[in-house]
């Protein structure tokens, strides 16, 4: 990987299959599926070094319990925008208005639960609505108008701004401590004293059980594919490092101050990112985003009816802001014309350090979540070490353009990405056989109305 | 006249591409002041060697030598063949649609005065070039805003700008109606008058007769002869046997066709042009696809046979402007691809690249991606399924990968079009359209597809096979349909069928003239 001449793309993309086993690879396999992972794990790893380095600089500060929490507390509506960010992305849009459409369900939200006494589950159920509702407009206009995202969501990022601040007439409303257990709150403590909190503890069993069930799983799906599977020390492995960072990570949330345990929003978003990676990686639906994003002409002429594709993902993306929106509320325990600021670029700069790609038809859930920590571990350890937040925000750009660059600059040398060297490399966009060069382009490609909007549309009606 | 002076003369010419010579010491020698036109099968290499000779491929990346006006020449990109005179006029006009004439023509090249652009000037000289190419309209009308026709008018007026004296004409015709080629013709006549030299490459042969002085016919990158129309006339027979007149390998598979009933059946189908209204692409065409039956539609490059392909599989190109679909004697309606796809047909494009597969996507979920309906319960993808089927057609069509969990982009071509054949017989369809299915793969996996083929209809399914290549249509087909100009102009059964006859009706609508 590290000799002098790169060999030519033909040659090195065919000799990646032919070591099908042994080192490396059974330690690709460790991390399972085939999607994306080289890049996951790359990311990953990224992730471990920073957190060691920034414990290490702030004399453990890091893993501090506290720490932890606030993180989580934090990050956790950033993450929320990241997991339906990455979907516009995959299918090939982007959405600019998150934060606004968040600040503006916030203050509605907001004033339901004041001026109007709406109890909080009725306000939160009113807010979802009007993401959904939101969404549908959105949607409506990158689908079945043909507008591209970009504009739309731009257009909606000055709607949604300006209608938070003419319903709340730019004021702050305090929202009741009910509903700020959402942002603020965490598992309640119950049970004999253990010196830890009881229901993180559990929450930490459950996830144990759940790596565990998850590998046996995988393995049993093999079995019945006729795949060849990783060695079983490799699942023993494997399974024995995720148990160990998931146990310590339990021990730590749950030693805390009293009072103090793993964060509400913290485990919103671990639900969330459950069911959407589920929806992406096995439901039609999911396979349907990835197929637009990578190819909507072939995408279109296998079926696949792309408005409604094009739709469901930016109005999925407003439920979601609307979910992080009264999230961001809660923590703050306020509702203000200045919230979600810039929320979306922390949400779209999440999904790209986590390997999607700006073209669409890559990107994971998991990924995203990766590279949303990688920021926000980032962002935290430089404020413990009093850097300030004008130099914080130098270096975010920097790494966001750093690791996205080194991506892109491995493609292009078709190697594995510095950031997925354990496997392969999903995306080489260099191996292109030779075969066709002299042959005449044909000149028919798929005209229906149906383009795919994110692109300019040459048969539009005007 | 025996010693006419020649422009041009390209000497033992070969351009390879990895793996494919396109070109293979080809010879072409132009007189000053003639009509040249060069025929050729599509991929013969006939626009390769005017990419050689523009420029497009710099001197150094072909073999051979170029002497034009007595000197060598070694164009290094397009601006240095134009600076002597050559220019090209492509298929695709490189016009911008936003600017006016005027613009378009003094492009890079614009009248200047004091380091701005004199614009007086510019009209000027503009109205000046469209009256010699006779076009009467406003120099500041936009290009959009003008038909096909009339822009071909305006890139030669470009040309004449430059001073030409050597044009080259890729399929100028191809997209225009009868009145506008006339007039492009006169107008190409008009220019030798005044000692401009053409190449004009073609495919129509009746225009061929019509203007050339010579003719130099390209089979599979080699020159096979240049007539000279005044001493020896034209014969199309001659020229057709030139086009095509290749040895036919036995690289086909048997046939023992077991013909059933009519199963499919289009009737006067016709569909616009999805940007131009008022131009057909396809104009009422009828034709019938028995169950067994493997039906070939010969046409050449632009005849509409894609476009027919693609507006019956569930209107995806075109504007539909009539015609009906018969499955079994029973009107089926076919008004988006999951409606076709629903009803048993499979469009396996020409373009396997850009419309066929995702590239980003590996093998399994590429073979499935038509109907993943059939591997899921609840919307949920069944992925033991999904392996199982992806294996299933891997070993059967021999797809050469290590695992179904390999991307596409790493597959040959010749695989990669066996994952989109997996692909579409994964959705059971009944009428199978494979449009150009052997395009750019190797002969052995050739022979393995038409193998496929002819499985494919022994099991009883309708298949409609379009290709460029006439050996593979008469190699594999039951029965063949020609296309010319949008319309169906033949309908020949196998035994009767053969090259000169297919290139026939592929070039002129003499036989079955069915206008609208």
């Amino acid at each position: 990987m590290s000799s002098a001449t790169p060999p030519p793309p033909s040659t090195r993309t065919a000799s990646a299959p032919a070591k099908k086993s042994g080192g490396f690879r059974d330690l690709g396999k460790m991390f399972g599926g085939s999607t994306g992972t080289g890049r996951q794990v790359g990311i990953l790893g990224a992730l471990v070094v920073i957190i060691i380095l920034f414990e290490i600089l702030t004399n453990g500060l890091t893993l501090d319990p506290i720490n932890l929490i606030n993180l989580v507390n934090q990050n956790a509506y950033v993450l929320i925008l990241a997991i339906g960010m990455v979907m516009v992305i995959i299918a090939g849009h982007i959405d600019l208005s998150v934060g606004s459409i968040a600040a503006f369900v916030g203050i509605v939200v907001a004033t339901a639960m004041v001026s109007w006494h709406f109890p909080p589950p009725v306000a939160i159920l009113v807010g979802l609505l009007l993401g959904a509702v939101i969404g549908a407009w959105q949607g409506f206009w990158v689908a079945y108008v043909g507008v591209p995202a970009f504009i739309v969501t731009l257009a909606g990022m000055l709607i949604f701004r300006g209608a938070n601040q003419f319903f709340g007439n730019s004021n702050t409303v305090t929202t009741p401590d009910s509903f700020n257990f959402i942002g603020q709150g965490s598992i309640p403590d119950f049970g004999p004293n253990t010196n830890y909190s009881n229901g993180t503890l559990i929450l930490g069993l459950l996830v144990v059980l759940g790596l565990i069930w998850q590998e046996i799983r995988q393995r049993r799906t093999q079995t019945l594919m006729g795949a060849d599977k990783a060695p079983v020390w490799v699942s023993v492995v494997k399974l024995v490092i995720l148990v160990v960072v998931a146990g310590g990570a339990t021990i730590l949330f749950a030693s805390g101050r009293i009072g103090t345990s793993y964060p509400i929003s913290g485990i919103i978003l671990g639900v969330l990112v459950l069911i959407y990676s589920f929806v992406t990686r096995n439901t039609t639906f999911g396979r349907h985003i990835y197929a637009v994003g990578g190819n909507w002409h072939a995408a279109e002429l296998s079926g696949v009816k792309i408005k409604r594709i094009n739709f469901f993902v930016m109005m999925n993306m407003s439920v979601l802001a609307s979910v992080a929106g009264m999230i961001g509320v809660a923590r703050a325990g306020a509702s203000g014309p200045g919230d979600g600021t810039g929320w979306e670029l922390d949400a779209i700069a999440a999904v790209f350090i986590g390997g999607a790609a700006v073209a669409g038809g890559i990107g994971t859930i998991v990924g995203s979540i990766i590279g949303g920590l990688v920021i926000a571990v980032l962002n935290n350890g430089l404020q413990l070490l009093g850097v300030s937040n004008d130099r914080v925000q130098i270096i975010k750009g920097l790494v966001l353009l750093l690791a996205v660059g080194i991506d892109v600059y491995s493609k292009r040398q078709g190697r594995p990405s510095l950031i997925g060297l354990f496997t392969r490399n999903r995306r080489a966009p260099s191996g292109d056989g030779p075969v066709n060069a002299p042959l005449d382009r044909p000149s028919v490609s798929p005209t229906d109305s149906a383009e795919e909007s994110a692109r300019p549309q040459s048969t539009m009606p005007n | 006249m025996a010693a006419e002076p020649t422009i041009l003369e390209m000497r033992s010419i070969t351009k390879e591409f990895p793996g494919v010579k396109a070109l293979d010491r080809v010879s072409l020698v132009v007189k000053a002041g003639e009509i040249h036109s060069i025929c050729g099968e599509n991929g013969a290499g006939k626009s390769t060697l005017m990419k050689v000779l523009s420029g497009v491929y710099p001197y150094g990346t072909y073999q051979g030598e170029i002497v034009y006006q007595g000197e060598v020449s070694r164009f290094r990109d397009i601006r240095s063949s134009e600076a002597v005179g050559i220019a090209i006029i492509h298929q695709e006009l490189a016009l911008i649609p936003e600017l006016s004439i005027t613009e378009n023509i003094f492009i890079g090249n614009e009248p200047r005065r004091f380091g701005t652009i004199n614009w007086i000037e510019a009209k000027r000289r503009a109205i000046e070039l469209l009256a010699r190419v006779g076009l009467n309209d406003d120099p500041d009308t936009q290009i959009k805003n003008i038909g096909v026709g009339k822009q071909q008018l305006v890139e030669i007026a470009k040309a004449l700008n430059k001073s030409v004296k050597l044009l080259i004409l890729d399929e100028p015709t191809a997209a225009l109606n009868e009145t506008e080629s006339q007039h492009l013709l006169d107008l190409i006549r008009g220019l030798k008058s005044r000692g401009i030299a053409s190449i004009m490459i073609s495919h129509k042969l009746n225009e061929i007769e019509q203007v050339s002085d010579s003719i130099t016919i390209i089979r599979d990158g080699k020159t096979i002869e240049t007539i000279d129309v005044k001493a020896d006339g034209v014969d199309e027979d001659r020229i057709i046997r030139g086009m095509v007149g290749r040895v036919l390998e036995n690289r086909f598979p048997d046939r023992t066709p077991h013909i059933g009933d009519v199963f499919f059946e289009v009737k006067n189908w016709t569909v616009q042009h999805p940007l131009t209204a008022d131009r057909l692409v396809v104009k009422n065409s009828s034709f019938t696809v028995r169950r067994g039956e493997v039906v070939g539609f010969a046409g050449l490059m632009g005849a509409g046979r894609t476009e027919l392909a693609m507006s019956i599989f569930g209107r995806s190109y075109g504007t539909f402007v009539s015609g009906q679909v018969f499955k079994d004697g029973k009107e089926i309606q076919l008004r988006n691809v999951s409606e076709a796809i629903d009803n048993g047909i499979a469009y396996v494009s020409e373009d396997r690249k850009a419309l066929g597969l995702n590239l980003l996507d590996d093998i399994k979920r590429s073979i499935v991606s038509a109907k993943l309906a059939k591997i899921s319960k609840a919307d949920v993808v069944d992925r033991v399924k999904e392996h199982a089927a992806a294996e299933q057609y891997r070993k059967s069509l021999r797809i050469k990968t290590p695992s179904v969990d390999e991307g596409v982009n790493k597959l040959s071509g010749g695989n990669q079009q066996k994952v989109v054949l997996a692909k579409w017989m994964f959705t059971d369809p009944d009428l199978l359209i494979l449009d150009e299915p052997t395009r750019g793969i190797d002969v052995g996996a050739k022979t393995e597809i038409y193998g496929i083929i002819r499985d494919l209809a022994a099991q009883g399914k309708a298949v409609i096979m379009i290709s460029s290549e006439l050996p593979e249509l008469l190699g594999v087909s039951d029965r063949i349909y020609t296309i010319f100009e949008g319309t169906i102009t033949n309908d020949i059964p196998i035994d009767r069928a053969d090259p000169e006859t297919l290139m026939k009706s592929m070039t002129s609508a003499k036989k079955k003239v069915t206008q609208p």
